[in-house]
């Protein structure tokens, strides 16, 4: 039974050590707060593509991520802070994913989207050495890989082209699913060669915890972006929601979806509603995956290079 | 059969897809950030050999298929069918030219090969890695040059042509890797 030792090499716990003392020492610099809060939540996140583990004699579960938690200090006044904690997410598994993995995510108060961006880029030039940062609006790669408009595209249009090029049936699939397929299949593995590729301007169906607007051509779109690093998905930053009635209506229409789907249906948390109605100042924030940094440091294929102990040896 | 979930496909499994029996080579799991999770499937069609290459949902799940791999040993060619017998039960199963295709080359009686079996039917025939086969024909060997050199064709029991090295004659037996039909080395004689 070897099941015991670490998954990874001493050498690649040695570089997340230095990588841990980079990212401290980055926001040390800027005056960015270190904080901490818990692991354990009332509320876990209401969308239905994440599933959180509860732990159901202490009716609470493990947080997806610590957002909501980190909302709540900036509405108390924290000012800019920033947090490296576990999250857990149910039934992600694979080269990139562990159920359980650690996250670094930011807050800055007073930060368009596009300052948190540049910092992202700052950040990423750090750790992973310099390279030009390029930024994406996402319909425009639609328009660049499919010759298609994604703001006027039917359900229909995208679904056949998923089922065309990944032979699953398009009535399997709604529209912002064919999206995500069509991105993450066909998209996503050309972003950050060579370069940083933030994409911004998400379709305003996937707006999750970020504020709606306009783009550039006054269409309108969810204030996102992502970062991408040799075709990895590494970093999701949001001009953040700060309007407790939309929150709580977007919280509602994910539970609906939920409720449709027949999934597990957790309760609104109505502290981070409460923090909201009090006030959150205007700020951008963003969460990166930190294992995935450090793969894409030392070049590791497998997420199991870069944990001590995946969860097969957790 | 039993279903299987996509957090189930192995590198492996068999499984039914459109009606064929299939086996999974790769399986990655895709999930942007946010939003649905996706299987990215790598089958081999076990009929045709074809590779697919296929997305699902997180959560779907596929048949699963009756497909065992057999050890079994090849007893002769009628002409028309290929006879193999398991070893420990003794029932024979014939296999037509095309199910046993290339294989056929390195088929020699009573050495092992894996049968495919496909609701108890044979699909595929897969000699093993290495065989040892006689040199039925080739150029005459010239003594002494056993170091260095080029090679010659040489054909074998079989009926396979493979590459050897220029000292060897007719009636010295070879070790050849069948996934490569590569010349390995000189077997006992």
């Amino acid at each position: 039974m070897s099941d015991w030792q670490p998954s990874a090499a001493l050498t690649a716990l040695q570089a997340r050590a230095t990588l841990l003392e980079v990212v401290r020492d980055f926001f040390k610099q800027r005056g960015v707060m270190e904080v901490d809060t818990p692991l354990l939540a009332s509320a876990p996140v209401t969308d239905p593509a994440i599933e959180a583990y509860s732990l159901k004699q202490a009716e609470l579960y493990l947080q997806t991520s610590p957002e909501y938690a980190m909302k709540r200090l900036l509405a108390a006044g924290s000012g800019p802070i920033y947090q490296i904690c576990k999250a857990f997410r149910q039934g992600e598994s694979g080269r990139r994913h562990n159920p359980e993995f650690t996250m670094l995510e930011w807050y800055r108060p007073g930060f368009s989207l596009v300052d948190l961006m540049a910092e992202v880029g700052e950040l990423l030039c750090l750790v992973l050495g310099d390279r030009p940062v390029r930024r994406y609006g996402f319909a425009d790669l639609f328009a660049r890989e499919f010759e298609l408009d994604l703001f006027s595209a039917e359900r229909i249009e995208l679904c056949q082209l998923a089922e065309q090029r990944h032979g699953i049936p398009a009535s399997s699939l709604d529209r912002d699913e064919a999206i995500n397929l069509l991105f993450s299949h066909d998209i996503e593995p050309t972003l950050g060669r060579g370069e940083y590729s933030l994409v911004r301007d998400f379709p305003a169906s996937q707006a999750a915890l970020a504020r709606r607007g306009r783009d550039a051509q006054g269409r309108e779109v969810a204030l996102r972006f992502e970062a991408f690093v040799d075709g990895v998905e590494l970093a999701n930053g949001y001009d953040e929601l700060l309007d407790a009635d939309e929150q709580r209506a977007r919280f509602s229409a994910d539970l609906e979806q939920r409720r449709q789907r027949g999934q597990v249906m957790p309760p609104a948390d109505e502290k981070l509603l409460a923090a909201l109605a009090h006030g959150l100042p205007d700020c951008a924030g963003v969460a990166l995956g930190l294992d995935r940094l450090l793969m894409l440091q030392l070049g590791a294929s497998s997420m199991s290079e870069v944990l001590a102990f995946p969860i097969d040896r957790a | 059969m039993a279903t299987y979930s996509t957090n189930e496909f192995r590198s492996g499994l068999k499984v039914m897809l459109e009606g064929d029996p299939c086996s999974i080579l790769d399986n990655e799991f895709v999930k942007p950030g946010k939003g649905q999770a996706f299987n990215r499937v790598k089958l081999r069609n076990l009929k045709t050999g074809r590779v697919w290459e296929r997305t699902f949902k997180s959560g779907e799940s596929l048949e699963g298929a009756d497909v065992m791999d057999t050890e079994m040993e090849y007893l002769y060619n009628d002409g028309e069918f290929f006879h193999f017998m398991e070893p420990e039960t003794f029932e024979q199963h014939q296999a037509d030219v095309a199910t046993v295709g290339d294989a056929a080359q390195w088929l020699k009686e009573q050495d092992i090969a894996t049968v495919t079996l496909y609701n108890g039917a044979p699909l595929a025939v897969a000699p093993a890695n290495f065989v040892e086969l006689e040199i039925v024909e080739t150029d005459p060997g010239l003594k002494g040059d056993t170091a260095q050199g080029g090679t010659k064709p040489a054909k074998l029991s079989t009926g396979a042509v493979v590459k050897v090295p220029l000292f060897l004659s007719e009636g010295e037996v070879v070790r050849v890797d069948t996934r490569t039909g590569e010349y390995q080395n000189r077997a006992k004689s």
